[in-house]
């Protein structure tokens, strides 16, 4: 029995989760230090990041030129919506089919930009053209027409969807 | 891998309360802080951080950030963009944003919130010293739904302290909180034990390992309770009480196996080892990798064995024997294959971070270690936490590589742009200086024209209105009484009336027609002022087009240029932090392998002597039975 009772002693000792001392060992302080060291690599990235975005916007999107299409869903829709096409002045410039994460994203009130590019100063045709389920179960698909108008400075288009409409938001 | 998530959950939860998902505005004003929150409700936090935070800084950089539409939702910008960054681990910039917040001019219930969310920080990062001072910060008005989450914090970081009879204060008033539900009594029962409470504290583990609930998260908290009271039992040698906790625990749980192991083991030191078998042998027929099944591969024939099955026992000591030979090569090709890279390659490969299931899935590659063995290992909150980073350190140099490629193109951009332009703008610029000195010269004449008419409002003059043919004809008569008088004579009478007439013609028509022509002049300059309005737009759009041209291809250099440097800088720094977190993940994953082998090498040795053991009683039993024939 002696031999079986340091058994249950190894046994218990296998409650416990704790990274063994065994080879080279890993201190927390090791841990510690590494991880401060990636947390500041992290912010330096980020901060690459951030002045890409601007510089990216201002070679390719010029505030004179950029318009940016927005896609939102409508608060407490619960339709599920696989996929968008945005026409402007009759071409495609941005089709998107969406994953479950995103719709659950939109779903929370979160907003895609769906599309940014660049257009003369004027009025443009812009058509956007939804597929997606009803609450039912059925298939739909809906398309709307709108008139852009685009200024000197950027242009700013929410499309807000829901199962029965499409409507421009005016920003 | 169900396993592993339930067990990582515990650990999260029973450490401390994550953060909440971030939520959107009820009305949403900044379609760029929803934007960010796309990314976060996704779950792709170094997208929002990044998105969040140049929106932040734009905005503090405005002359007059209250006109920003971002103004409206500006203090949940400032919280969120300090949960993304905890949500990211990074959490010394979420200190700092949250610090920025409770200095800031805010109010009470917001100050209150921040302040929980910094003591979380500090907790979560094992500085409960910091995490208290934080939270004796707190005063006021708490917003309604932190109040339990705030107080069962406040509680841990009691514990944490070794201040376990206020601790228990408060969770004893959280017996009934919503959504944490196990966890206070769990909490609980831990607190009074510590604060040597023995049997309070039993009992609390004991009602939290009989809750009834639907919920994964609560079951497993209710055995986790159920597995530490038995295993307490059992080292008391209570066995039978420790017989009945351990029978509570779920068949198909996290903590099943360790408590179908103890099950046997309270059976076996009672002396029933029929009943140890019952446990003992569910568990053998288990994942081989587990370290209970492991040990009740050797519990088995060591029951059998006491119950006189000789035979039998020998038989599975050596079934036994063959699994730990075959797991101990397995194990060798692990640590092999972990020191080779080839661990840290797979973990990295990208149809992995598709699935849900990648740590089984992870197993099936080839060249890959027998990742159940480092299941508990992965569950624990170093390795995850060492894995994430590796994980983040592998999306960041992904993307700095990408933006080098980036940079690439936009200097190509940037070349055909110059390109394009550079030969064509002297001439347009030649063109545009010839028709801007016209301009103004147009320009000069209306605006005189303009001022002219605006003075005959309050003094008329007639003449200024006389027609082109009315001058050329008066200029003409001027002319014709010049010659006539040009030798000094008199004009002749007759023709004299006949000019004077030809005047008074010219006279009567400018004046008596001069509130008409000053009418029609008036409108003319309205038309000319819409035709000057619309050349002025013209001539804006050229200046911003010609501005707009030069501004495609210039002053991006430098910009570029430090894009660069500071690219490949954190290029070298990711690429030196990966090795080393890497190196890391390879070490604790390898002790881990190596401690596991290690003690399947003791399983070996004891199962090689009681296979000689059984076998010479076996024999024995024959032999007996021969002779008794």
């Amino acid at each position: 029995m002696n031999c079986w009772q340091k058994g249950i002693i190894l046994w218990i000792s296998v409650l416990v989760l704790s990274v063994s001392a065994y080879g080279e060992k890993i201190s927390r302080e090791q841990i510690k230090g590494l991880d401060e060291q990636v947390q500041e690599i992290k912010s330096d990235v980020m901060g690459i990041a951030s002045e890409l975005k601007q510089l990216e916007e201002k070679l390719l999107y010029p505030s004179s030129t950029q318009v940016a299409v927005f896609v939102s869903l409508v608060s407490g829709e619960t339709f599920r919506l696989d996929s968008v096409e945005v026409r402007l002045d009759g071409k495609p410039v941005a089709q998107h089919l969406y994953t479950f994460k995103e719709l659950e994203a939109l779903q929370k009130g979160g907003v895609q930009r769906i599309y940014t590019g660049n257009v003369r100063s004027g009025e443009h045709d812009l058509e956007v053209f939804m597929i997606g389920k009803s609450g039912g179960g059925t298939d739909f698909e809906k398309s709307e027409r709108f008139r852009v108008n685009k200024d000197i400075g950027p242009r700013i288009v929410e499309i807000s969807l829901a199962s029965q409409s499409i409507v421009l938001n005016e920003r | 891998m169900k396993r592993l998530f339930v067990l990582l959950t515990i650990f999260i939860f029973t450490a401390s309360r994550g953060g909440a998902a971030p939520s959107a505005p009820e009305e949403l004003k900044d379609l760029y802080f929803g934007e960010a929150l796309y990314y976060a409700l996704q779950g792709e936090w170094f997208d929002a951080i990044a998105r969040l935070d140049t929106e932040l800084m734009l905005h503090h950089g405005l002359d007059e950030p209250e006109r920003d539409t971002l103004h409206y939702h500006i203090n949940q910008a400032e919280f969120d963009v300090g949960d993304f960054e905890l949500a990211y681990r990074m959490h010394q910039r979420a200190g700092r944003a949250i610090t920025a917040v409770i200095e800031g001019n805010v109010e009470e219930p917001v100050r209150n919130e921040a302040i929980f969310r910094l003591a979380r920080i500090y907790f979560q990062k094992d500085q409960p010293l910091n995490a208290w001072y934080a939270v004796e910060r707190i005063s006021g008005t708490v917003p309604p739904e932190i109040r339990d989450d705030l107080d069962f914090l406040r509680a841990q970081i009691l514990m944490a302290n070794g201040r376990y009879a206020e601790a228990e204060d408060i969770l004893r008033g959280l017996q009934d909180a919503k959504g944490l539900e196990g966890f206070t009594s769990y909490n609980l029962g831990i607190a009074l034990i510590k604060d040597g409470k023995e049997p309070e504290g039993r009992r609390h583990l004991d009602s939290t390992g009989q809750i009834k609930s639907n919920d994964a998260i609560t079951l497993a908290i209710r055995d986790k309770a159920n597995l530490a009271l038995g295993s307490k039992l059992l080292e008391e040698k209570n066995y039978e009480g420790a017989k009945q906790v351990l029978d509570r625990v779920r068949l198909s749980g996290p903590f099943s196996n360790r408590a179908l192991l103890g099950s046997g083991w309270a059976h076996a030191f009672q002396g029933d080892f029929e009943r140890a078998l019952v446990p003992w042998s569910t568990l053998v027929t288990r994942e081989v990798t587990d370290a209970s099944v492991q040990e009740a591969m050797l519990a088995v024939p060591y029951a059998y064995g006491k119950l006189n099955v000789n035979s039998r026992a020998a038989v599975l000591y050596g079934s036994a024997l063959e699994h730990f030979g075959r797991e101990l090569d397995k194990l060798d090709e692990s640590i092999r294959s972990i020191r080779e890279g080839h661990f840290l390659r797979a973990l990295v490969r990208e149809e992995l971070k598709q699935d849900a299931d990648w740590v089984v899935k992870l197993r099936k590659l080839p060249q890959t270690p027998e990742t159940y063995y480092l299941l508990d290992l992965m569950a624990s909150h170093d390795f995850q936490e060492s894995l994430k980073n590796y994980l983040d350190l592998e999306h960041l140099r992904t993307r700095l590589e990408t933006w080098e490629r980036d940079l690439d193109a936009f200097e190509g951009i940037i070349g055909q742009r110059r390109a394009y332009y550079q030969p064509l703008l002297p001439d347009i610029d030649r063109q545009f200086r010839r028709l801007d000195s016209h301009m103004r010269l147009r320009l000069e004449q209306r605006d005189r024209i303009g001022q002219r008419l605006k003075a005959m409002l309050v003094v008329p003059r007639p003449d200024y209105l006389a027609t082109a043919d009315e001058r050329i004809i008066s200029e003409q008569i001027a002319l014709l009484e010049g010659t006539l008088m040009s030798g000094g004579t008199a004009v002749p009478g007759e023709i004299g009336d006949r000019i004077n007439r030809m005047r008074g013609v010219l006279h009567w028509n400018i004046y008596t027609e001069y509130d008409r022509r000053f009418t029609e002049t008036y409108k003319h300059l309205l038309d000319l002022n819409r035709e000057v309005e619309q050349l002025k737009k013209q001539y804006t759009a050229f200046v911003r087009t010609r501005q707009a041209a030069t501004q495609s291809y210039e002053g991006y250099d430098d910009v570029i240029r430090r894009q660069r440097l500071l690219i490949r800088k954190s290029r070298e720094n990711v690429d030196e932090l990966m090795a080393r977190q890497g190196h890391m993940l390879e070490t604790m994953a390898v002790n881990e392998l190596t401690a596991r082998r290690e003690r399947l090498t003791e399983f070996q040795i004891k199962a090689r002597f009681a296979t000689a053991e059984s076998y010479d009683r076996a024999v024995r039993d024959q032999s007996e039975e021969r002779a008794d024939k």
